[in-house]
């Protein structure tokens, strides 16, 4: 056999790293003392020794690894596919069947991963056996591949026929049941490397990445000066104890866990589960009435008032009666910029700037004048990130102030009073009955509508 | 006769190296120190902190919806805002937009390439962006008159110098991030389609990308074939920070200063594609190589649940926005919804 060359790229690795695993299984299997029972079995006239059944290999795996048998199934599977195990009868149908269908371990010569990627040569030697042996052995497809690769490597057809001969001629001195044995798990493992057309190709690893690392960075002195500044404001940054952080996490899960449908389920009920679409149209972006969940969510944190279309308007018609609003809108507006066109953001500006900034401006927000200073001298020369520090001074604001008295007023009360929960709904009483599906409207056709009213009015 | 070599020079040359030892002996301590603070503050495992939190019970998830229709592998998938639509792209140069809850086909972009390996749905639900070997990603504005060709109002707004991996809109229609195969992220103004920051530090490809909104600013983390992960500030372009881990490539990365926990089984052999948490955090489910997707309890470290149903590798996969459900891809041609 001829020296495999090492194939470039990650997915190399990640390749030969999974089947080092699967290796460890497979050896696992064949442990002396914890590993699977083998016998014999009967393939037409002749006796195959250390066979085991289909069964055999869920049943062990089962146990091993504690699983139940749909995973022990699939993960045979996985070791029949990949060639490590091997059907004996209908070797070409490379499935694992929980049954008493008997299987073999493929030896380790024949492992794909010993001599990967297979090679041409070794592939026509391969044919040329076949075709020698037995006049008309080769399937149609292995006539076709055999007669292109004796085209494209003909200057070493002499070597190949040569190879073949001596190999047969090697075999011959074999016991028949050996020979045998042999046969099987060269066809065994051709039928992994060299998958027939429209059979699965387990080997198919998608797009090569190119993956050069040192052609890409050349250590010098640039290299490390950054290295060495990224290093410095790291250790200058703040830091929390993993402990405070990790608690932190917790916490989270512990305060969204009504709110994640697939943990705790969602009212009515899930529309994927029930085909039913009325826990969608309960929470679409605006509803005369909101479910209390959603009501209760704002109350989480300042950001998700804010993110909540309805929580903002909520939120605005409060700060309306305490005569803050222009806080919000200049928070809205600041956004707009941040997130906007690149070709809009002077015209913002001015606009912000004229309704916010300006002395005497209609809506004026109370920034410090440190702040205040900065922002005007950046104006002068606008720019998306201009607004920076003036939004997240009122959106501090905000959220120290008006926030948490927000969630004490009794707008917010009674907005939670009145919030909807809304009755759980089983599934259908009649489980085979499938309701019909209905189709919501394109979010473009409603802007597409909105538009069009816009243009006619 | 060889002349002698010029005095000047060779002191010259043998500054240069002595300050690149400096340099790299600097580096290496700084480096050091910053491995001593983390540690430092490393006092408790994931695990400890989770252990008065209740265990999970049972666990029965089932495939709600198959969408057939690609011919080829599934490479990526995202979710509308509406909760019930999502884009889809494929190895066979073709885009879909599905309504994932009745199945239809919306619409259907043909790109000029194949491997369209990054599609993202616009937050306003009125256009999607794609990319692949095509080293570019454009934006397709959804027209819902059935005969206008979509590809006609195309707007190629990224240019890498390689196949693009990843793509997101950030918080509007208006604005595009990248990831490539060159080694950059890139964000993007779509409209004029200039580059308005690019973000380079990565060593190899960059394979994807995750936005983590945070009430001081925007920044992104993105992981690549360099083993690391870097969170980035997108106004100024600057790695924040930087992770190295794993024992191979990054393709998938969701957002939390040190590897907090790892989710592993002796059982499990193949690699993981994809990853997405569940809406409170509490679940992690992963699309494997193997077909499979594991769901796992991310503070107690357990795996909760395997599923089968796809019959070849599962290469994308996200949970829906209002957690009701997740959808994956894969090289089997189709997509599941998951409930």
């Amino acid at each position: 056999m001829t020296i495999n060359t090492l194939a470039k790229g990650g997915w190399h690795r990640d390749q030969m790293a999974c089947f080092r695993k699967m290796e460890k299984v497979i050896v696992a299997m064949q442990d002396p003392d914890m590993g699977m029972k083998m016998r014999n079995q009967r393939l037409l006239i002749t006796v195959i020794p250390h066979a085991m059944t289909g069964r055999d290999v869920i049943n062990w795996l089962m146990q091993k690894y504690n699983m139940c048998e749909e995973e022990a199934l699939h993960l045979g599977g996985m070791l029949v596919r990949y060639g490590y195990i091997y059907p004996l009868k209908e070797p070409r149908s490379l499935v694992l069947r929980a049954d008493e269908s008997p299987y073999r371990f493929q030896t380790p010569y024949f492992w794909t991963s010993t001599r990967w990627p297979a090679t041409e040569l070794d592939y026509a030697i391969y044919l040329a056996k076949k075709n020698i042996r037995k006049q008309g052995e080769l399937m149609e497809y292995e006539k076709e591949r055999y007669s292109v690769l004796h085209k494209r490597i003909n200057h070493t057809w002499d070597f190949v026929v040569m190879q073949a001969r001596e190999q047969l001629r090697a075999s011959k001195q074999r016991r028949k049941a050996d020979r045998i044995v042999l046969e099987c798990q060269e066809q065994a493992y051709w039928l992994i490397n060299r998958p027939p057309p429209g059979a699965y190709n387990i080997l198919d690893m998608g797009l090569e990445r190119p993956n050069n690392f040192s052609t890409r960075v050349t250590l010098n002195s640039d290299y490390y000066k950054r290295e060495i500044e990224f290093c410095r404001r790291a250790l200058g940054r703040n830091r929390v104890k993993s402990s405070i952080c990790l608690e932190g996490f917790v916490k989270y899960s512990e305060q969204y866990l009504s709110h994640d449908p697939i943990m705790q389920g969602c009212l009515p009920s899930n529309p994927w589960i029930s085909d039913d679409t009325a826990h969608w149209t309960m929470n679409t972006e605006v509803v005369p009435i909101p479910s209390r969940l959603r009501v209760e969510r704002w109350s989480f944190s300042f950001m998700e008032l804010l993110n909540d279309a309805m929580g903002r308007r909520e939120f605005m018609t409060y700060l309306e009666k305490e005569f803050s609003a222009e806080n919000l809108c200049f928070w809205q507006a600041c956004e707009d910029i941040r997130h906007g066109e690149n070709s809009r953001i002077v015209e913002k500006v001015e606009e912000v700037y004229k309704n916010f900034l300006a002395p005497g401006a209609a809506r004026w927000v109370n920034i410090d004048s440190k702040t205040m200073d900065k922002t005007l001298k950046g104006i002068q020369h606008p720019h998306r990130f201009v607004m920076d520090d003036a939004q997240m001074h009122i959106y501090f604001l905000m959220k120290k102030d008006s926030f948490p008295r927000y969630l004490k007023s009794d707008l917010y009360k009674n907005m939670l009073a009145k919030a909807i929960v809304p009755q759980e709904v089983k599934k259908s009483v009649f489980p085979f009955m499938r309701r019909q599906r209905h189709s919501s409207p394109s979010p473009a056709q409603a802007v597409a509508q909105a538009s069009e009213e816009e243009g006619r009015a | 006769m060889r002349s002698p070599p010029i005095p000047e020079m060779a002191t010259q040359e043998v500054q240069l190296s002595e300050t690149l030892a400096h340099l790299k002996t600097e580096s290496d301590t700084l480096k050091g120190k910053l491995e001593e603070e983390r540690a430092k503050l490393h006092d408790v495992e994931l695990h400890q902190v989770a252990e008065k939190v209740e265990g999970l019970g049972q666990f029965v998830m089932k495939t709600r919806r198959t969408l057939k229709g690609h011919g080829n592998k599934v490479l990526c998938m995202d979710w509308c805002k509406d909760k019930r639509r999502i884009v889809s792209s494929s190895q066979d140069g073709k885009v879909i937009v599905w309504d994932a809850f009745t199945t239809n086909k919306e619409h259907a972009v043909t790109m000029p390439c194949t491997w369209v390996m990054a599609c993202a749905y616009a937050p306003s639900g009125c256009a999607v962006a794609c990319g692949g070997l095509d080293n570019k990603c454009s934006v397709y504005p959804l027209s819902l008159d059935k005969n206008e060709n979509l590809a006609a109002k195309k707007k190629s707004v990224a240019m890498h110098t390689n196949y693009l991996s990843a793509c997101s809109f950030t918080n509007s229609d208006m604005q595009i991030l990248t990831s490539s195969g060159d080694g950059t992220c890139a964000l993007w103004d779509v409209e004029s389609g200039q580059l308005l920051q690019s973000f380079h530090g990565h060593a190899a490809d960059v394979l994807c990308l995750d936005l983590a909104p945070s009430e001081t600013g925007n920044t992104f983390v993105s992981g690549g074939c360099d083993k690391k992960a870097n969170v980035w500030d997108m106004r100024s372009g600057q790695c924040i920070q930087s992770f190295e881990t794993h024992e191979s490539d990054i393709n998938n990365s969701s957002e939390a200063d040190r590897e907090v926990a790892i989710y592993s089984k002796e059982s499990i052999i193949f690699g993981v594609s994809s990853v997405d948490f569940s809406l409170s955090g509490r679940l992690l489910f992963g699309g494997y190589n193997d077909y499979t997707i594991n769901v796992w309890d991310v503070l107690k470290g357990t795996r909760v649940s395997i599923l089968f149903g796809h019959e070849n590798r599962v290469s994308t996969l996200r949970v829906s926005p209002d957690g009701t459900a997740f959808c994956t891809g894969s090289w089997d041609h189709t997509l599941r919804t998951w409930a």
